[in-house]
């Protein structure tokens, strides 16, 4: 393998060819603010705030999508970043809700962190917002479009699974919204609330419905635990507050599997101590079911019933 | 290739003709936005259902169809009127009162910009620019184009559309 | 009929199947394969169908076709000539071709009765018994129909002496207007595809690619990438599968070159690409035409299928071994697939989003493909360098700009249509010799090049030569090439306005700078055109506009700015007219602006305030009459209606 070597304000590092700007500068342990940016998915180079100072080239390049080349002078805080990085955040919280003392995601929100990271108390921008209805149509995942910034990381998520590929980019300019087929509710869609999606949100835009007023991020702690209803290794994390266990939400799918309600839903059963009553769309509309049907045990459930 | 919108011809005729166009480009790489043309051209709009079927067809996931349909500005998600009126509003026109002609045809109407008569007969649109500068301003009905107008003549031009 | 292109006779053998390889060259100067004076005749006679040689009796009628003359009745006028001529027996001895455009469309319908290239200008169907009777038979030009030069009131007899069309040189242009766009035999009657069919058999693709890199062609769709250069990419590039596309998605209001060359001369699109097929090494190519241009794609779909038909297009082409299919893909409305990589995202079948580069298409295009893109006008001078050299057309232009271009001149202008330049001539040439100077004999105030990527060049810079490095330092860019004249009526706010409002409504959304940046700049640009803007506004445009600049993901984002930034750069005191003053000095904004009638020009007749919709006006009869400013809602009916011209805004 060949390497290049440069430097990132002033620090020199070697990395392999092929090697992004952003991903050398966390080599160097130099920190570059990312939306969009994730490294299971497909690099997509939207939401620019990653960009960073480079002599030699035009504009100022998005780091994620730029390869480190030999020689290459980075800076990643230069006077023109840090003005493009408060414009662009001034730009995003021009349309975006200001709610964040209620927000679930107060305090594990990307905006919130890079706002105060760079010092932007408010919007200096007046004018349009756009203007959702909040979409809870299921007992599972809450949509908040106006919180959405359409960095894309959870349509990219849900189309690596394309049978599912329920939710995708819709209308255009200043009307782009994630949207279902038809732009329906997602409880008239056909997700399968396997949850990836809100996993990967870096804002407030998808959150999980049962854990609704639960608690707040620093009152919660994680612990990890992987799936064992099937042979993928999906991994999960069970949330706790106080020493009670208050939810199990998705954290990474296992190799070339998807995530699955099911698996979540049985994680649930097994460490929660009140689970919340499963549901399943039926007809069209989600119904209580019983653990044995939500888990697809009634099978064997009905013959150790029989067993006794 | 039938291409009018003006209910002529039957519902039987129109889905016999889209299945053929979903044979027709059956198994054709990046064949999407034709086969919505065409389908928009047999029905005159593209209903949900007939989304749906051209997902299946082309096997893409249905969200990435409507996404792809309310991208571009041709396609139309609601029935239309049977005669399209596209003012022009490029640089040409707009330097030249193509808002005052706009204005003139959307109250003769009645129908704000991209609406559509309550008697179906027009729908007004605006397009960027439909690149007869030298005759702005300008506008097309249907696929006719027609220039130099003034805000009347535009309503009268527009009245020869039944 | 037989064409210049069916067979002579039996002992030609070409056909698609069975390629010969000199099947241009012969059909011009052959028969080739054998010794036959008829067969030499019957092309002659065909060539001189085409073009009448000297001397001769007939004549040839070129009635433009394009879209421009189309909608102001030229193909009605087709009907009625036809009439006209069997009335008087002379079907024979005149022939009617219907053309592309001539450029001159703001004179449309425009005819020209050849070989005397009598220049006939707004003929009506009324006009058409007179100019059969008494120009083609009586030998006499109509007068009253000829184009009569502004500045000396003269009439110009024939379309060299129209000063429009003197100062030009028509090389991309030179078949548009002048030969039937739907008939492959007319291009190749005017040495068509004999560019290709050098290259194909007398070059390697190297050779090809170094011929147009000598050219110093560089691409005529916006940034100005050299054209070789790119081709040597896509050539080197490795892969079993490469495209060659062409950028018919020309979307700039303002700007219609394109889509003339695509309906007035199809065939040298085809060739251009052809010959970049075999430079690069591409067996496929598609064209990308906008869907509101049903007139170029149904001349392009002609052209294919005709050059399919004769093995110019196809497998094993002229029996070279070559193979080059193409292909056209309409657009669906959405200005942003004019950008590269949206417009190959596009042709996948996806919503057209910019990807990001690098890769770039030459490495990775078209479904992952090496695939080369240059649009209409680029592929429509290869053929001309293939088949004079890349030498020559290094003459033409300046040292960094090579060739001609060709601009659409369009607004406040006395002669609007498509003008083709050689490279650096001045914009004062341009817009005052060509296009004859300003409307009304208004004062010059600024002029928009390369629409809403471009910029505003004032009076200071008229005599910039123009080319792709002076016009991209005086902060406009070559852009596809649209000229708009703006005079001391226009209002500079109104037009970044303007231009705000086409970006921001064809932004795609993808990312955050130009979705959210174009929304904001085009309010706050709103904001001062209604009287409403604040002294701060200014830094916020600028630092937005710098921003969007820098950080915008494709071309097209990073260009959006530039209609204001050039602006604020030249007529700042105006966007400090509206703010501090509350004026317009232009008199366009209506908010800033009051209707105020002349007491002395007043003759007091009420025409106006029977014609006010909102009741402002009021007088006695005979007396002037007054405006009340809280009524009044700036329509402009009563200045309209005035004949008196006492109304007037303030």
């Amino acid at each position: 393998m060949s390497y290049v070597s440069l430097t990132i304000n002033g620090i020199k590092i070697t990395v392999p060819k092929g090697t992004t700007v952003l991903d050398a500068a966390g080599q160097a342990g130099v920190f570059i603010p990312t939306f969009c940016h994730d490294p299971e998915i497909a690099r997509f180079g939207a939401c620019r705030m990653c960009v960073v100072e480079i002599p030699g080239m035009r504009n100022l390049p998005a780091s994620c999508v730029t390869d480190a080349t030999e020689g290459m002078e980075v800076n990643t805080e230069s006077p023109a970043v840090v003005e493009a990085r408060k414009t662009i955040l001034e730009l995003i919280l021009a349309n975006h809700p200001q709610d964040c003392l209620t927000c679930e995601k107060n305090g594990d929100c990307r905006l919130q962190d890079y706002a105060f990271r760079y010092g932007v108390k408010e919007s200096g921008f007046t004018g349009e917002r756009k203007e959702y209805p909040l979409d809870d149509s299921n007992p599972y995942i809450i949509r908040d479009a106006n919180k959405c910034i359409l960095c894309g990381r959870c349509v990219r998520t849900c189309n690596a699974i394309p049978e599912r590929s329920v939710i995708d980019f819709g209308y255009r300019g200043f009307n782009t919204k994630i949207v279902t087929a038809m732009d329906t509710p997602l409880g008239e869609s056909e997700c399968v609330y396997c949850g990836r999606c809100v996993t990967v949100c870096p804002v407030g835009a998808l959150t999980w419905k049962p854990l609704a007023g639960k608690g707040r991020v620093w009152e919660i702690d994680r612990q990890e635990v992987t799936c064992t209803f099937c042979d993928s290794g999906c991994t999960f994390e069970v949330l706790s507050k106080n020493g009670t266990n208050i939810g199990v939400i998705p954290k990474a799918p296992g190799h070339g599997r998807p995530l699955c309600l099911k698996g979540r839903l049985g994680l649930e059963l097994k460490f929660l101590d009140h689970p919340p009553d499963p549901q399943l769309k039926k007809d069209g509309a989600f119904v209580g079911v019983s653990w044995g049907e939500a888990l697809g045990l009634e099978d064997i459930l009905s013959k150790l019933d029989k067993d006794k | 290739m039938a291409s009018c919108n003006c209910g002529h011809q039957n519902d039987d005729e129109k889905q016999k003709e889209f299945g053929d166009l979903l044979a027709k480009y059956k198994g054709v790489k990046g064949a999407l936005i034709p086969v919505l043309q065409e389908a928009q051209e047999i029905f005159g709009y593209l209903p949900a259902e007939t989304m749906k079927q051209i997902s299946q067809s082309q096997g893409i996931p249905f969200s990435k169809t409507f996404g792809v349909a309310t991208f571009y500005s041709q396609f139309h998600l609601k029935p239309r009127g049977r005669n399209i009126i596209r003012m022009c509003q490029g640089t040409a026109c707009h330097v030249r009162g193509a808002a005052k002609v706009f204005d003139a045809v959307s109250t003769n109407l009645g129908v704000a910009k991209n609406e559509t008569t309550e008697d179906r007969r027009y729908t007004l649109e605006t397009v960027a620019c439909l690149g007869a500068c030298g005759l702005a301003p300008v506008m097309m009905v249907n696929s006719d184009t027609h220039g130099r107008l003034s805000p009347d003549s535009a309503v009268k031009m527009v009245k020869n559309y039944e | 009929m037989q064409t210049l292109l069916d067979k002579c006779c039996d002992k030609c053998t070409h056909e698609p199947k069975n390629p010969c390889r000199d099947f241009i060259k012969c059909r011009k100067e052959g028969p080739i394969c054998h010794d036959d004076e008829s067969c030499r005749q019957k092309r002659k006679d065909i060539i001189n169908g085409i073009h009448l040689p000297e001397g001769t009796d007939k004549k040839n009628i070129l009635i433009c076709a394009g879209t421009g003359c189309t909608s102001s009745g030229s193909r009605k006028l087709v009907d009625v000539l036809k009439e006209e001529l069997q009335k008087h027996n002379l079907q024979d001895k005149v022939k009617i071709t219907m053309t592309g455009c001539h450029g001159f469309c703001e004179q449309g319908p425009l005819m020209i009765v050849e070989p005397d290239k009598t220049f006939y200008v707004r003929v009506q169907d009324s006009d058409v018994p007179e100019i059969v009777e008494q120009n083609l038979i009586a030998g006499q030009v109509v007068e009253r129909l000829l184009y009569k030069d502004l500045a000396t009131g003269e009439s110009c007899k024939t379309y060299e002496t129209v000063p429009f069309y003197a100062r030009q040189q028509r090389l991309v242009l030179h078949n548009c207007g002048h030969i039937n766009p739907e008939e492959v035999a007319e291009y190749i009657a005017n040495d068509g595809y004999t560019g290709f069919a050098r290259a194909l058999l007398n070059m390697t693709p190297e050779e090809v690619v170094d011929e147009v890199k000598k050219s110093g062609l560089r691409g005529r769709g916006g940034a100005g990438f050299p054209t070789g250069m790119k081709w040597g990419f896509v050539r080197q590039a490795e892969g079993d599968k490469k495209y060659a596309v062409c950028n018919a998605d020309e979307g700039d209001p303002g700007a219609f070159m394109d889509r003339s060359v695509l309906e007035g001369d199809p065939h040298a699109v085809l060739e251009g690409m052809m010959i970049c097929g075999y430079a690069v090494g591409a067996d496929e190519g598609y064209i990308y035409v906008r869907a509101e241009y049903p007139l170029a794609i149904e001349r392009l779909k002609i052209a294919i299928a005709q050059a399919e038909q004769y093995g110019i297009l196809g497998d094993n082409i002229l029996g070279s071994g070559f193979n080059f299919h193409l292909k056209i893909k309409a657009g669906a409305g959405a200005f942003v697939c004019g950008e590269e990589t949206a417009l190959l995202t596009s042709i996948e079948g996806n919503r057209g989003m910019p990807r990001v580069r690098p890769p770039f298409p030459a490495q990775s295009g078209l479904w992952g493909k090496p695939t080369n893109l240059n649009n209409v006008e680029t592929y429509a001078n290869v053929p001309h360098i293939l088949r004079q050299g890349g030498d020559w057309y290094a003459t033409l232009g300046t040292e960094k700009s090579k060739g001609t271009k060709i601009f659409a001149l369009t607004g406040k202008v006395n002669n609007t249509g498509l003008v083709e330049v050689p490279m650096g001539m001045s914009l004062r040439d341009i817009i005052f010799t060509i296009g004859g100077g300003i409307q009304d004999g208004k004062k010059y105030k600024a002029v928009q090049i390369g629409g809403p990527s471009g910029g505003c060049i004032p009076e200071e810079n008229l005599d910039l030569p123009v080319d792709y490095d002076s016009l991209t330092a005086a902060g406009a860019m070559m852009g596809s090439g649209g000229l708009v004249v703006m005079d001391e009526t226009t209002c500079m706010v109104d037009v970044a306005r303007f231009f705000l409002t086409f970006t921001q409504s064809e932004s795609c959304g993808k990312c955050t700078p130009c979705r959210e940046g174009t929304k904001r700049m085009l309010e706050i640009l709103t904001r001062i055109c209604d009287g409403e803007g604040r002294m701060e506004d200014i830094d916020t445009l600028e630092r937005l506009g710098r921003v969007v600049k820098n950080t915008a993901l494709c071309g097209l984002g990073q260009t959006c700015p530039n209609p204001i930034l050039s602006t604020l750069r030249y007529f700042k005191n105006e966007y400090l007219a509206h703010i501090q003053d509350k004026r317009c000095p232009a008199g366009v904004c209506p908010n800033l602006l009051t209707y105020v009638i002349d007491p002395e020009k007043c003759k007091g007749c009420g025409k106006c305030a029977k014609g006010c919709p909102a009741g402002a006006i009021t007088g006695e009869k005979k007396q002037p009459h007054t405006i009340d400013t809280t009524k009044c809602i700036k329509c402009g009916a009563c200045i309209l209606g005035c004949k008196f011209e006492a109304i007037y805004k303030a």
